[in-house]
């Protein structure tokens, strides 16, 4: 049986399993980026949760820190390590990652308990795909969602097409990935993507609310619940990261991760 | 007519100016309409992210972050908005 401590308190992670309910925060400065040390902490995460799991009827993931729930990948990482070695092992590299952060996300999506990702700020690429994992997104009003992958020429690699293809009409999914335009909470809860808009500063309070409530149910039951309603799109998963690896191999994504990291505008993060 | 849509846009103008005024820390008096606004306000990117959402649930439009590129000071910003409303 692998062990599952019941706190964690790392670098880019902390956890803490309180009333039945895991708390699972990003600390990560800047925007909790998810470069290899965030992945392997959320690994060591992923090992206790199955643990933890049969202790808790809820999961809630929050960020720590002012900037927001997460700006995604950590790009000047990727691009520092893909000069640091030739391309055939760079693309080995992205391969290896995204399979260990696919297996992280695929199992907070098929977890037995419910999940909630409160959410603020920033909530970018594979930050919205963290979120995108969870059965539901409680947001601050201040919260802004994006997928600016295309703007590197890539996909986004956590996932998260085909969740937003489970979750949300295909129209708006392209809306998301062809733009690359970033959106508000309360237009993310139009199209159905957030449960809850809330005020500044309150997302985590309604995350805990909500875990409270669901602590009045039957487990088994809400497990069963979830499982008929929320299947895993365990095929396209394996798609999106063999067509993220085609395109990264390209030249332009090279350049383009190497106008993000040297990048001077004021507006890096806009497509 | 026309008196009237310029009378719409300054008066988005002065509500963008006070908004600014209020979330960022900055007296009103020191933020003008040609301003730039990064350097007026000392923001980042991030903070511009704010800003951008701020004024969409301000004005109750949706700004595609896009049709800001480019865009620097106040008064351009303001005809993005009215342009949404």
């Amino acid at each position: 049986m692998k062990a599952s401590p019941a706190a964690h308190d790392g670098k880019a992670l902390f956890w803490e399993l309180r009333e039945g309910v895991i708390e699972l925060a990003l600390r990560r400065e800047p925007c909790n980026e998810i470069g290899s040390l965030s992945l392997d902490e959320l690994e060591r995460f992923a090992d206790a949760f199955e643990g933890l799991q049969r202790e808790a009827h809820a999961l809630i993931i929050y960020s720590d820190l002012k900037a927001g729930f997460c700006a995604g990948a950590d790009l000047r990482e990727l691009y520092q390590r893909s000069q640091a070695m030739d391309k055939a092992e760079a693309l080995k590299g992205v391969r290896d990652f995204l399979e260990r952060i696919h297996r992280v996300l695929n199992l907070i999506d098929a977890a037995p308990l419910t999940t909630i990702a409160a959410v603020h700020g920033v909530t970018f690429g594979g930050g919205f795909e963290l979120a995108l994992a969870c059965d539901l997104i409680i947001s601050d009003k201040m919260a802004r969602f994006c997928f600016p992958e295309l703007r590197l020429g890539l996909i986004p690699g956590f996932g998260g097409i085909p969740r937003l293809k489970r979750d949300l009409g295909n129209a708006v999914v392209r809306d998301l990935l062809l733009t690359g335009r970033s959106f508000n909470a309360t237009k993310a809860q139009q199209i159905g993507l957030v449960s809850q808009v809330v005020a500044e500063g309150e997302a985590l309070r309604a995350a805990r609310a909500t875990a409270a409530q669901l602590g009045k149910f039957d487990l088994d039951t809400a497990a069963a619940a979830k499982r008929f309603i929320k299947p895993i799109p365990h095929e396209e998963l394996r798609q999106e990261i063999d067509l993220f690896c085609e395109l990264f191999s390209r030249p332009a994504v090279e350049a383009g991760l190497k106008k993000f990291v040297e990048s001077t505008e004021a507006q890096p993060y806009l497509p | 007519m026309k008196a009237n849509d310029m009378t719409a846009a300054d008066h988005t103008l002065d509500e963008i100016l006070n908004l600014a005024s209020v979330h960022f820390k900055v007296p009103r008096e020191k933020l003008n309409p040609d301003d730039d606004f990064f350097k007026a306000l000392g923001i980042d990117s991030l903070q511009t992210l704010e800003l951008l959402t701020r004024l969409e649930h301000h004005f109750h439009i949706e700004l595609p972050d896009y049709e800001l590129q480019g865009v620097t000071d106040f008064r351009t910003l303001a005809g993005k908005i009215q342009a949404r409303m």
